[in-house]
């Protein structure tokens, strides 16, 4: 390959760039609501008291989750004249006079090594407590404790879990020389850099306990399958056969990974037990079979094949085995993903040449189509199952949208530099 | 080759009046890099040689980087190459060989032009004007025994990205299969996919498409 020894030399120059530039974390990724949603619950956030020239505004990033989940309409803080930092101060009536059900209020202090965050859940028409929690936070855990708020208030005014508080990563590249996989706050917020390359990185797939990323990297000019610990940086090599090593998928116990090899002559799926070592294959046929994606009960594996003649859905047992056709509509339907309650399936359907993110019950039944991109991939469930996360393009450039479970909301992620691809909402951890 | 960067572990947020947790991280802040992966000194020694046969093939063929902008037809041009080939790159003489009819040169030396196979949409079909491009490379591989061709393959960017994955192998297997029957042995091709992860253009019309929906032979 004639143009190695430059482009080594250029993507060395980078690194030692991008090394210094890395620990400067920044919003590269902002929000934008799309379309809004009727119904949505009013709520107050008010500002926090002593949050001024802190780092993060906690009322600020609780208002912007809140919105960003559809289920929430926040005021704006100018839509009110009051400013209690605690439910003692509240003039109840006041907020009634402006018809938002519920209020947020709390203080910042520094102390210590960082900061003691309070906060307090009004219920304004009963003029009564239904939160109040404090916590002591390090300096750079501010917008975390927001995002931990948002979830508790999430929580308490809609009975589901809040998936605020969690990670996203992403592929970002710059032309075809530059290569990153990204971790980041849920909302865009704090990029992490946690591998760089001149070859493509894909496919990121986070394990059940949130802390290792199985990806495919190019690195030797050749696909395979690596997996990461986000934390620590150690790498280990899954899979590096001849041809084809892509799609890892975890199993939900973490133990195996499901995976697309085609060492045998064509693209296969196989299962791989981290403990062991031991790979099985699962399919055999001489069609394509890849993008496994594992049940939550671990029972079945759903994938992508052309067994059929254009890529279609199946399923098939996670021992192997006979596999059934989930799908029958549409000549393109790919990239199959499952629900955390394993009740439905988000996937890449094609429909008059342009692809969109559809959801399904398990069944194969019950199809929806969530999004009108055109370009739409990539699909990603929130933990707690409320939200999917996708690529789409905006402009002619890869960027990451999210899209209600219900399709009602949705938004872009804008990014202000390079392509974003390839978004997965990391699990709750541990 | 690639970076590593660990992720800053914060400790898990608690309400008072439990202790925040208090997770030592070792590595935070530290940048890791990893020891590049065993690049043996004989792929260095064949990436300087290629660079050299490229350096002579590039004063051998004055003209050459005129074709690089020309890949904005491909995919649809029939003869393209043929047409101008011949006297535009000469007759393969860096080999000494003597290259394959319509001045095609297989091999390192080849221009960019000579090393690109293009596809149709939704093909692995190898294409009539792919035929001459997959000769030249066959017959250098049979002359170089020691010599080790990369058929990449790739897609374009439509459809989910690791099908599209499955779709460049394809292409990359069948210019692997044209090669062998042509008699080339299988030891010296190894084939990689990147799908639509490398397109050779950016674009996100059918010309875009047409350019990246190729197997390209490296060396």
């Amino acid at each position: 390959m004639l143009k190695t020894l430059p482009t080594r030399a250029r993507a060395f120059a980078a690194l030692l760039l991008t090394l210094a530039a890395v620990t400067t974390a920044r919003a590269e990724l902002t929000i934008e609501i799309v379309k809004g949603v009727e119904g949505a619950l009013p709520i107050a956030i008010a500002p926090f008291g002593g949050n001024a020239g802190l780092p993060a505004d906690i009322a600020a990033i609780i208002t912007a989750d809140l919105k960003r989940s559809g289920r929430f309409s926040p005021l704006a803080s100018s839509q009110y004249a009051d400013r209690p930092t605690e439910l003692s101060q509240v003039n109840y009536a006041s907020f009634r006079s402006i018809g938002v059900p519920h209020l947020a209020v709390g203080q910042v202090r520094a102390g210590g090594a960082g900061y003691a965050v309070q906060f307090q859940l009004a219920d304004v028409y009963q003029g009564s407590q239904l939160l109040g929690s404090s916590f002591d936070v390090r300096s750079g855990d501010l917008r975390r404790v927001a995002h931990h708020i948002a979830d508790l208030i999430y929580e308490k005014l809609t009975g589901e879990k809040g998936a605020f508080n969690t990670r996203i990563a992403y592929v970002t590249a710059r032309g075809t020389s530059s290569y990153t996989l990204v971790v980041a706050d849920s909302d865009g917020y704090n990029p992490q850099v946690v591998l760089r390359s001149p070859l493509p990185v894909m496919s990121p797939a986070w394990s059940p306990d949130g802390s290792k990323l199985a990806y495919v990297s190019f690195e030797n000019r050749a696909a395979q399958i690596v997996v990461q610990n986000v934390f620590t940086g150690a790498r280990q090599t899954i899979s590096a056969s001849p041809g084809i090593n892509g799609a890892p998928a975890w199993s939900p116990d973490g133990s195996q990974l499901a995976f697309t090899l085609s060492k045998d002559g064509n693209p296969e799926i196989y299962r791989y037990d981290l403990a062991s070592r031991q790979t099985q294959r699962l399919t055999s046929t001489s069609a394509i079979d890849t993008e496994a994606t594992w049940s939550p009960d671990g029972g079945s594996i759903v994938f992508t094949s052309d067994r059929g003649g254009g890529p279609q859905l199946y399923r098939m047992p996670a021992s192997g085995g006979g596999a059934e056709r989930l799908t029958f509509s549409g000549d393109y339907n790919s990239r199959p993903t499952f629900s955390p309650d394993g009740k439905s399936i988000a996937y890449v359907t094609r429909s008059g040449g342009r692809f969109h993110i559809a959801v399904m019950d398990a069944s194969g039944r019950n199809t929806r189509l969530l999004t009108d991109g055109g370009m739409d991939e990539s699909p990603s469930f929130a933990p707690n199952g409320g939200m999917i996360l996708y690529a789409t393009q905006q402009g002619g450039r890869g960027v990451l949208a999210a899209v209600s479970t219900d399709g009602r909301v949705r938004q872009t992620l804008l990014s202000t530099d390079g392509e974003v691809r390839e978004p997965a909402w990391s699990p709750y951890g541990r | 080759m690639v970076a590593v960067r660990p992720l800053n572990r914060s400790p898990p947020i608690r309400p008072d009046p439990e202790e925040p947790a208090q997770e030592s991280d070792p590595n935070m802040n530290a940048e890791r890099i990893p020891t590049p992966k065993n690049r043996s000194l004989q792929t260095l020694k064949t990436v300087l040689a290629a660079a050299t046969l490229a350096t002579l093939a590039a004063c051998s063929s004055t003209g050459s980087t005129s074709g690089d902008g020309s890949s904005g037809s491909g995919g649809s041009g029939t003869g393209a190459y043929g047409a101008s080939a011949g006297g535009q790159y000469g007759s393969g003489g860096a080999y000494g060989s003597g290259g394959p009819a319509g001045g095609y040169v297989g091999g390192p030396g080849a221009t960019q032009e000579q090393r690109v196979v293009y596809f149709d949409y939704d093909s692995a079909d190898i294409r009539a004007d792919s035929r001459p491009i997959i000769q030249a490379h066959a017959q250098y591989l049979q002359q170089t025994p020691g010599s080790v061709a990369i058929l990449e393959g790739h897609a374009d960017e439509r459809g989910s990205r690791e099908y599209n994955i499955a779709l460049g192998e394809r292409r990359s297997v069948a210019v692997r299969r044209a090669m062998e029957a042509l008699g080339v042995q299988p030891n010296q091709m190894r084939t990689v996919s990147y799908g639509e992860e490398r397109p050779a253009v950016g674009g996100h019309d059918e010309s875009a498409y047409a350019q990246n929906r190729r197997v390209e032979i490296a060396y």
